[in-house]
């Protein structure tokens, strides 16, 4: 095994056993995300939206509190691998390096966010 | 990396004779960049609201609809049109992949078929949910 370059290096080390691991979770997400969006839409469809106690009553559920998070977290670590792929793409060198680290710093921070909001409303909001 | 930006590249979109094949599939692409950017951020605007209160969500129902009307405004309404489409045909087009990884549908009629009956339900499920919402009023 050489030292000097980076073929040299890695030459007879094997693979990384990571080979299908970002196409598998696609499409394990991809399932998911058909389970947990067609019930989300359909739940949605049967509130009505603009009354806030109504939502904050069906989001006080645990049943809808979880499904809703685990949603969250399967899209958006659905939409981090989709956008990836996009991204290696289109862009090179530099810029793609900055748009994988914007992506990752979207995917993460925005399910942080949802999944917050979604507990405060779980832990704090029905008081009816 | 060592990458050489002069080298060439496959005039793939420019010489193909278009079809519902490559429709679809760059639709897919296109669908689900919009459904992660537009409905993701969406996503956390609509549940962030909600989280800071009555008040807060009723700026947001504001914005998002019309005094004088009670129903969405024009720009909301096409974007959550749009993206209901989106959503719907990255659906359906996911599925389709979903089967086509099991190395069915190659031949070239059935394939077609296939790309061309994700946009019929694509299509149809969103007439079918705007038709559901405009019927009960809002």
């Amino acid at each position: 095994m050489g030292t000097g370059t980076g073929i040299g290096r890695v030459r007879g080390l094997g693979s990384a056993k990571h080979g299908s691991q970002h196409w598998w979770r696609q499409r394990l997400t991809a399932g998911s995300n058909l389970l947990l969006l067609v019930w989300l839409i359909v739940s949605l469809l049967r509130l009505p939206l603009y009354d806030y106690r109504a939502l904050m009553l069906w989001l006080s559920s645990p049943f809808t509190s979880v499904a809703l998070i685990l949603a969250t977290i399967s899209v958006f670590y659905h939409l981090r691998l989709g956008l990836q792929v996009v991204i290696e793409d289109y862009q090179h060198d530099f810029s793609r390096v900055v748009a994988i680290v914007a992506l990752n710093f979207y995917a993460i921070g925005g399910a942080a966010l949802a999944i917050f909001a979604i507990l405060k409303i779980a832990f704090t909001g029905a008081a009816a | 990396m060592a990458r050489n930006p002069a080298r060439p590249l496959s005039p793939h979109l420019t010489i193909w004779r278009w079809g519902p094949h490559m429709l679809v599939s760059i639709l897919h692409r296109a669908t689900g960049t919009a459904l992660a950017l537009g409905g993701g951020i969406l996503f956390i605007w609509w549940l962030t609201a909600l989280a800071g209160g009555e008040a807060s969500y009723a700026r947001f129902i504001d914005l998002m609809t019309s005094d004088a009307t009670g129903r969405l405004n024009l720009i909301p309404g096409l974007v959550l049109f749009g993206l209901t489409w989106s959503f719907f045909q990255h659906m359906s087009t996911g599925i389709r992949h979903l089967l086509l990884d099991t190395g069915a549908g190659y031949e070239l009629k059935i394939n077609k078929m296939g790309a061309v009956a994700t946009l019929v339900v694509s299509t149809t499920l969103t007439v079918l949910v705007w038709g559901a919402i405009l019927m009960r009023g809002h």
